[in-house]
């Protein structure tokens, strides 16, 4: 290796993926910015490869437009650190669920007024018609009293909600499995 | 690093390399991209004129999940077809003959009625062939048919609830629906009736069987209808077509919307 290019600076001689990992903590989604890629649970490798650093992501939903803002953000912070050899892969299976989301960013969600994902409600809800909707916390009163509004929100990976305590509408990040 | 080590030569192959036979599955993909293309672009339509702001939002979320499903099919498409053409190429560069969505989903949005049978209709096909798609040979189409299969039962869900407040709400919502499932119903067979090319698709064990298919989205018709207190209708006139590319008139005019930015400027890029 060494004799093929001088160039190789001692930091990127001794690239491993540990290193990689938490500069991706610093980068946020676009569309729920307190959430890192990480507690969000889209981030399914880093492979090391010579000089190459390779990044698979997959996306929550299939039409998220910030798949790409979250890709140049990537590739910004890596480069930042001198990394120019990064090639981020799109994986789409297995296919991306809520419960890849990281405890701390259910934590930061709740803080940042939107309800994290209620585990283990996604199918039966789904077949069922006008079934029983998830009991989802306000996360502003912390009433379980709320009710759902519209089953798409703000975004493709949110519902609406509303507190019938304290009136507050939110966000509630569905639960995807 | 070996290409590091290798010092840049002239390519030396004199013969130019064939073009790879075609991939007998690039046209069903294409197909599939069509479909989900065209009526995300019917949803997106109404974007900022739903009947109210929740609605509206619903409308826009669907026509999002479907355009990202419709994009990772045209990029496996141009991955099959192996010419050089980009998911791009085939999205805004071919004429509406070329196209191959089937006819139910080009047909225009009208009133709310409307558009929510065109949905329900396709929605409960759509479910049960991704169903099967998932579970089928090809890896790169399970993938795209596990990731999409998540957000159809979102939009199966809605539609069917629609269908059921619609069809057993107020008269003037009840007639509504009627009527508009005496203009869209002749379009439903399509779906499920397989063309020449899904027939010998199906024989290598890449599509599914059609037949069962159909049975199982006419059981979930069948129960959706009943909550709506809608007879199934029972009318025998299929007008089928837009899989062999021949389509109503409304889809040229779609595509001149669709693909005006191209034909207009083209090779643009932002």
């Amino acid at each position: 290796m060494n004799m093929v290019t001088n160039e190789l600076t001692a930091n990127s001689s001794q690239l491993t993926a540990q290193k990689i990992w938490p500069l991706l903590e610093e980068v946020s989604d676009p569309e729920v910015p307190v959430l890192s890629i990480l507690d969000l649970g889209i981030v399914r490798g880093v492979a090391i490869e010579g000089e190459q650093i390779t990044v698979t992501i997959t996306p929550t939903y299939s039409g998220c437009p910030a798949m790409s803002a979250i890709a140049t953000d990537i590739r910004l912070r890596l480069l930042a650190e001198g990394y120019n050899r990064v090639v981020i892969k799109n994986q789409l299976s297995p296919a991306w669920t809520t419960d890849w989301m990281s405890a701390a960013g259910r934590a930061k969600l709740e803080e940042y007024g939107i309800a994290p994902p209620v585990d283990g409600t996604a199918t039966g809800h789904m077949l069922n018609l006008f079934g029983k909707e998830t009991a989802v916390r306000c996360p502003l009163c912390k009433s379980e009293h709320t009710h759902l509004v519209s089953q798409f929100g703000s975004t493709a990976c949110k519902a609406l909600y509303q507190c019938d305590d304290c009136r507050e509408p939110f966000d509630y990040f569905k639960c995807h499995a | 690093m070996l290409r590091l080590m290798t010092p840049t030569q002239p390519e030396v192959s004199a013969v130019p390399t064939p073009p790879p036979a075609s991939n007998p599955l690039f046209p069903f993909v294409l197909q599939l991209a069509d479909t989900s293309l065209i009526l995300a672009h019917r949803l997106s339509e109404w974007c900022g004129h739903g009947p109210v702001l929740e609605q509206d939002l619903a409308l826009a979320n669907i026509a999002l999940d479907l355009l990202g499903e419709a994009r990772s099919y045209y990029q496996y498409a141009a991955e099959l077809e192996g010419q050089g053409r980009t998911e791009d190429d085939l999205a805004y560069l071919r004429s509406a003959v070329e196209y191959r969505n089937p006819l139910l989903v080009e047909q225009p949005n009208g009133d709310f009625a409307h558009t929510i049978v065109r949905q329900f209709l396709f929605d409960v096909f759509h479910y049960e062939l991704l169903i099967e798609l998932k579970a089928g040979p090809d890896t790169q189409l399970a993938a795209i048919a596990e990731k999409s299969l998540k957000e159809a039962a979102y939009h199966r869900k809605w539609s069917a609830e629609w269908m059921i407040r619609l069809g057993d709400g107020t008269p003037e919502s009840r007639q509504r629906i009627e009527k508009a499932l005496r203009t869209l119903w002749r379009y439903a067979a399509e779906l499920t009736s397989p063309t020449p090319l899904e027939l010998d698709l199906h024989t290598l064990g890449l599509v599914p069987d059609y037949a069962e298919l159909q049975a199982r989205a006419a059981a979930y018709i069948t129960h959706v209808f009943a909550e709506a207190t809608l007879p199934v209708p029972t009318e025998a006139f299929r007008q089928p077509g837009g899989k062999l590319g021949r389509h109503s008139e409304h889809l040229g005019y779609l595509l001149a919307e669709l693909q005006y930015m191209q034909r207009t400027y083209p090779g643009l890029t932002w």
